[in-house]
């Protein structure tokens, strides 16, 4: 797999403090907040994959600094921003993690970066999108992300409606939440840099069960395309309103359904909606990537091929945050944070 | 047509709120309690209807018939375990439990039927026709009418049978209806079960159209009861009309002002509705006689 190039490790000063040998012993805690339930649970459910994948490569070589073995620990924030900062808190305090990996949902992850930043512990995004989770203004900042960044995605979006669908006139139809939020604002930066603007934004919610309203007022607004945002479930229930009103604009969405069921929820019609992937496991892979395919299939007996690594975003993405997380650790040559031993800590190396 | 396709929404989902509601307006009225969890049993329809329709891969119409019967089971369980035990004494406990045994519900449709929503399509559920270049799905037509015809046949169920005039009784006066031999426990089990069986059928229809997870119920049981209070707890067909209400200004709202406003406005409306007629916009004042 690729390094991403947003995040690259360079040398980092590390002061030679001896590592004692009961310390040597002490397990790495790597703390995961995420939906393990409702309809993000197999984004979750990936995101812990990859993860453990990467935890028991690392493990086999010996761990990092001299010995020292990793261990996820995992919580469930059921897709909540108030369950998401308790089960964070409760990680960081009460089990003292060294690094805090978040989820799939931009709302959660956006509750937890201040607490991160307040108490100095670096937080590692492999999934949720949203631009403020690591331009959120903290200095120093500990919030980093192996993932898509909304106000460049917004942009492949444009770019894809344009080229595909030849649109001129897209409506937006964004979940009513920080993460539809920022995907409004990326994606009028994108439609405004090309001198355009959208024929409509409508908001729903994450239980809206009848999403017609909202898309008759695209339609009338003469919308020849939609940018749709949302998680699985609604995004589902966008499609199966569309399906409703008899109406099949084009669909360019962010990468939303690809949290779950998708084509089960939304029916027959969910095979006309294009959403972004930053990676997946079908055609020729990396030598990295063949690896971490072979070693699903071993771990993951559901697992027989590429089609059975669903969502393959947050598998993979999830995997290569661990080994960036894991080299940051043994560059700083220490788990303390700023005000521990090491004038080197985690966060800088990632940042290096 | 924007209008048009708004108010075709709106009471498809009014008429799901209307029955919900109409499962707080029946035991309200016949005993003073209600079932505030009212969302879960509307999920537990669901859930049973797909375990046995989509999981057992049975026919839908004995899939539907054993959920209803199995959320009427519920009804009854919930009146005798989290409402009868404390209004016995006097007790408002029943509010609290009734709300515990719905997150129980929950929690446990959470843990064995998994914790990922699952689509439940009707074959039948999605055809559709055009109208006036509109487009209807059968559902939306289906939803509303079913909605109706349940209604009136709590109104049938309550005037032509045993049963029902025994629950009117109870309404009037339970001491009296007690001394003329009426079963007043039955009764009120009676209307518990009833309101959960509506609840039951609210979640079968609305599935097709959203999914099937454990707290699916949860916000239409909030809503449901803003309609009840907002149609007035003693009218059965006043309350299914603020459902009716509810969903078409929700849906109106949203096609004309657009959905940021759609939640705001909606409670703003009931809190100034509520405001100016306190019994809610078909009840009546309850006489107390001292």
């Amino acid at each position: 797999m690729k390094r991403r190039n947003f995040v690259a490790l360079a040398v980092a000063t590390v002061l030679a403090f001896p590592v004692l040998p009961a310390a040597a012993q002490e397990t790495i805690k790597i703390g995961l907040v995420t939906a393990l339930s409702g309809q993000s649970a197999r984004a979750g459910e990936a995101i812990t994959r990859g993860l453990t994948i990467a935890i028991d490569e690392l493990n086999a070589k010996g761990g990092v600094l001299k010995g020292r073995k990793f261990e996820l620990v995992r919580r469930d924030d059921e897709a909540t921003p108030a369950k998401g900062v308790i089960a964070a808190r409760e990680l960081i305090f009460k089990e003292k993690v060294a690094v805090l990996f978040g989820g799939l949902d931009t709302p959660v992850s956006l509750a937890i970066v201040p607490i991160i930043n307040q108490e100095k512990l670096p937080f590692m995004g492999p999934w949720a999108a949203g631009t403020p989770i690591t331009q959120n203004g903290a200095n120093p900042n500990f919030a980093f992300r192996v993932s898509a960044v909304d106000e460049i995605v917004n942009l492949a979006m444009l770019q894809y409606a344009q080229k595909t669908f030849n649109a001129k006139n897209c409506g937006m139809i964004l979940v009513n939440n920080p993460w539809g939020e920022s995907n409004e604002k990326g994606l009028l930066a994108a439609l405004s840099a090309k001198g355009m603007k959208p024929a409509g934004i409508e908001k729903f919610e994450g239980n809206d069960v009848d999403v017609v309203p909202q898309l008759t007022r695209l339609k009338t607004a003469g919308a020849d395309c939609l940018f749709l945002v949302g998680n699985v479930g609604p995004s589902s229930q966008v499609v199966k309103s569309l399906e409703r009103m008899g109406w099949k604009p084009p669909i360019v969405s962010h990468w939303g359904p690809a949290g779950g069921r998708f084509t089960e929820l939304a029916g027959p019609n969910a095979k006309d909606v294009h959403f972004i992937q930053t990676y997946s496991f079908f055609g020729k892979q990396t030598r990295v990537g063949e690896k971490v395919m072979k070693a699903l299939m071993a771990k993951y007996p559901d697992i027989k091929g590429p089609g059975d690594v669903t969502p393959a975003v947050g598998v993979a993405n999830a995997y290569d945050a661990m080994m960036l997380t894991a080299m940051a650790i043994e560059k700083a040559g220490s788990t303390a944070g700023p005000s521990g031993p090491s004038s080197s800590t985690t966060r800088s190396s990632l940042w290096a | 047509m924007l209008v048009t396709s708004a108010i075709i929404s709106g009471l498809g989902l009014g008429s799901m709120y209307g029955l919900l509601a109409l499962g707080f307006q029946v035991t309200y009225s016949v005993s003073g309690t209600v079932n505030f969890a009212q969302g879960s049993a509307m999920m537990l329809g669901a859930v049973f209807a797909y375990t046995f329709a989509v999981t057992l891969a049975w026919p839908l119409v004995p899939a539907v018939v054993l959920a209803l019967a199995l959320c009427a089971l519920y009804g009854a369980l919930v009146e005798l375990v989290a409402v009868r035990p404390f209004a016995k004494h006097g007790s408002n406990a029943w509010l609290m439990a009734t709300v515990a045994l719905g997150i129980l519900a929950d929690n446990t449709v959470l843990f064995t039927f998994g914790k990922e929503p699952r689509g439940f399509a009707m074959p039948w559920a999605t055809g559709s026709f055009q109208l006036l270049e509109i487009n209807f799905s059968l559902l939306q037509v289906a939803i509303p009418v079913v909605g109706l015809a349940l209604a009136a046949g709590l109104h049938l169920f309550s005037r032509r049978t045993r049963l029902g005039k025994a629950m009117l009784a109870v309404v009037q006066n339970a001491d009296a209806a007690r001394l003329m031999g009426i079963n007043v426990p039955l009764a009120i089990s009676a209307s518990y079960a009833a309101s959960t069986v509506f609840a039951g059928a609210a979640g079968i229809m609305i599935a097709p159209l959203f999914n099937v997870h454990s707290d699916m119920g949860t916000l239409f049981g909030l809503k449901a009861f803003a309609v009840a209070i907002l149609g007035g707890m003693g009218s059965a067909w006043g309350v299914m009309l603020a459902g009716l209400m509810f969903g078409l200004t929700e849906s109106l709202i949203t096609a004309l002002l657009g959905s940021a406003y759609t939640q705001i406005l909606t409670f703003a409306l009931v809190i100034v509705a509520l405001a100016l007629m306190p019994n809610g916009l078909f009840g009546r004042a309850a006489v107390k006689k001292v």
